[in-house]
């Protein structure tokens, strides 16, 4: 690991300001990803401003009737808060399906949004990769790729976003609060809030330099059945081939989003019609224009079964917020 | 001439003039220009105060030194282990303010006031923790370099599920969840055993959780 100086931030002001104003300053919350890259100098920061002290730590109730929840909650907590439990099931079951109890316990839900893919050729400093070297070129295609991207990728990158609980928020329309380095505060649609790659896929988010953010605002429930269905080569404490977040509501519309398929949460609202007439009507729309490659096509077929079992469950489970282990 | 009596010597020098500009590097009101001025891989020291099993510790570090690193290497508990040192294993779980987590993704400096628990604060070989004591009348480990992470880790969720923290294989959401053998493995995927006794920690864990 680089060597680098350290500070803990008294406002979010000054930790924005603090990071813009330093070069190679990052936050620090977690540090459950960036502790991880950093020891594989995959993240070089000189300087690290420790953000854990600035109490964004609640989950509020929102005037509208949605809740905000602090950029500092732990994964853990989120999953566990009887609003988030009874209200926004998708969401504690996303967040239950992903790593492991001793990494949600310190994971963020800044943190979580803003984790790094997992393609192992990002991951190995000796392949190329533009992710994390831009214009070196991308390993992944040509190269093992099954865990990859099939849809909104592009010829600099294939890789996927990893998050369970970013699948959820999009879904729910969950909107992301900043700080700015001017300490200038601004809202940001989740579906607004992630990059496809093109041709920069080293940028993840539209975040700028030193931006950070404070929290996450989720609208009123929903109401209806949700359900988070993950797909992976084992049964627990692995990242999604594919993951299909869903609320059903009881006449069979409602909100669909995909993890595991693209380089962020794949929404497709107008897919979202087609509900209820079936699973294939829908993941046709939802994944129309898809490049699989050969090795991960199998994604295509997996979409719509593993939606076609969401819709089952939603059917079959109506009183119930429950998913299944996939 | 003694060639490892300069080093140490020398060494000691380094340690020291980096630890006055450490001082001045970690507290809140950081000069960023101080920071600018550095050597690009000098290592930078800073000071953290916290708990281990009920001892205060006051730790002059590198900002790189992980909570793992520190317990094991500066504070010789080395009950602690080290297996990927990415989180992967779970062979470096303590419990931080009672919640269990991976000792080697997190930084030592990041705990100032913490109240740390490893291992060696669970139980002595005199006064076993009940959980030592049910994987050890289960066999619940075959090498053991993984049984202190998988015993914190298992202490946590029992704790977790006293709670109502639900887990992926809770069948409801909002209803207490069970001390079951589903339960047990899918909470405890994150300590991982490569010699593979995995069905003796299942039975230790429920033992030690009141189930016969």
């Amino acid at each position: 690991m680089k060597a680098f100086t350290y500070q803990r931030a008294a406002s979010p002001a000054q930790a924005a300001a603090a990071a813009s104003r330093t070069p190679g300053a990052r936050f620090i919350a977690g540090g459950t990803n960036l502790l991880d890259l950093m020891k594989l100098e995959i993240e070089t920061p000189s300087h690290l401003v420790d953000v854990n002290g600035l109490g964004f730590d609640r989950i509020e109730a929102t005037p509208d009737g949605g809740l905000r929840i602090g950029a500092l909650v732990r994964n853990t907590d989120l999953a566990a808060d009887a609003r988030v439990r009874r209200d926004y099931g998708v969401l504690s079951r996303a967040l239950l399906a992903g790593a492991s109890g001793q990494l949600r316990n310190k994971a963020t839900t800044a943190g979580n949004l803003l984790q790094r893919t997992r393609c192992a050729y990002f991951y190995d400093t000796n392949q190329p990769c533009n992710k994390r070297v831009p214009g070196s070129g991308c390993s992944a295609i040509g190269g093992i790729n099954r865990q990859h991207a099939v849809i909104g990728a592009s010829s600099a990158c294939i890789a996927t976003h990893p998050s369970d609980m970013a699948v959820a928020m999009r879904l729910l329309d969950a909107r992301i609060e900043t700080v700015r380095a001017s300490g200038a505060a601004r809202v940001i649609p989740i579906a607004d809030f992630y990059r496809l790659p093109g041709d920069t896929p080293h940028l993840d988010t539209v975040l700028e330099a030193g931006e950070l953010i404070t929290g996450v605002t989720l609208p009123p429930p929903l109401g209806g059945v949700h359900v988070y269905r993950k797909v992976r080569d084992r049964a627990s404490y692995a990242f999604a081939l594919v993951s299909v977040a869903a609320v059903i509501q009881p006449d069979g519309r409602g909100r669909v989003a995909l993890g595991g398929v693209a380089h962020q949460p794949w929404r497709v609202e107008a897919a979202e019609r087609h509900l209820p007439h079936g699973a294939a009507a829908v993941a046709g729309a939802l994944l129309s224009g898809a490049r699989p490659t050969e090795q991960n096509a199998f994604k295509i077929t997996l979409v719509e079964r593993t939606l076609a079992a969401v819709l089952l469950d939603a059917r079959d489970d109506g009183s119930e917020h429950r998913s299944k282990p996939a | 001439m003694n060639y490892f009596k300069d080093i140490k010597a020398s060494r000691r020098a380094v340690l020291k003039a980096g630890a006055v500009s450490a001082g001045a590097a970690v507290v809140p009101s950081l000069g960023l220009a101080q920071a600018a001025a550095r050597p690009a891989d000098a290592p930078v020291l800073a000071s953290v105060s916290f708990t281990v099993n009920g001892k205060m510790q006051r730790l002059d570090v590198d900002t790189r030194t992980t909570l793992l690193d520190v317990l094991r290497e500066q504070l010789h508990l080395t009950g602690t282990k080290k297996g990927c040192d990415h989180g992967q294993c779970g062979a470096c779980t303590i419990l931080l303010d009672g919640r269990r987590i991976n000792a080697c993704l997190t930084l030592a400096v990041m705990h100032e006031g913490a109240q740390i628990t490893t291992i060696e604060g669970l139980g002595t070989p005199d006064k076993l923790h009940p959980m030592q004591a049910a994987f050890v009348k289960h066999d619940g480990y075959q090498c053991g370099y993984c049984t202190p992470g998988q015993i914190c880790s298992a202490v946590a969720v029992l704790d977790e599920i006293k709670r109502g923290v639900p887990s992926h294989v809770s069948a409801s959401l909002t209803e207490q969840p069970l001390l079951s053998v589903d339960e047990i493995r899918e909470r405890m995927s994150g300590n991982i055993c490569r010699c593979g006794a995995y069905s003796n920690i299942v039975e230790a864990v429920a033992e030690a959780g009141g189930q016969p």
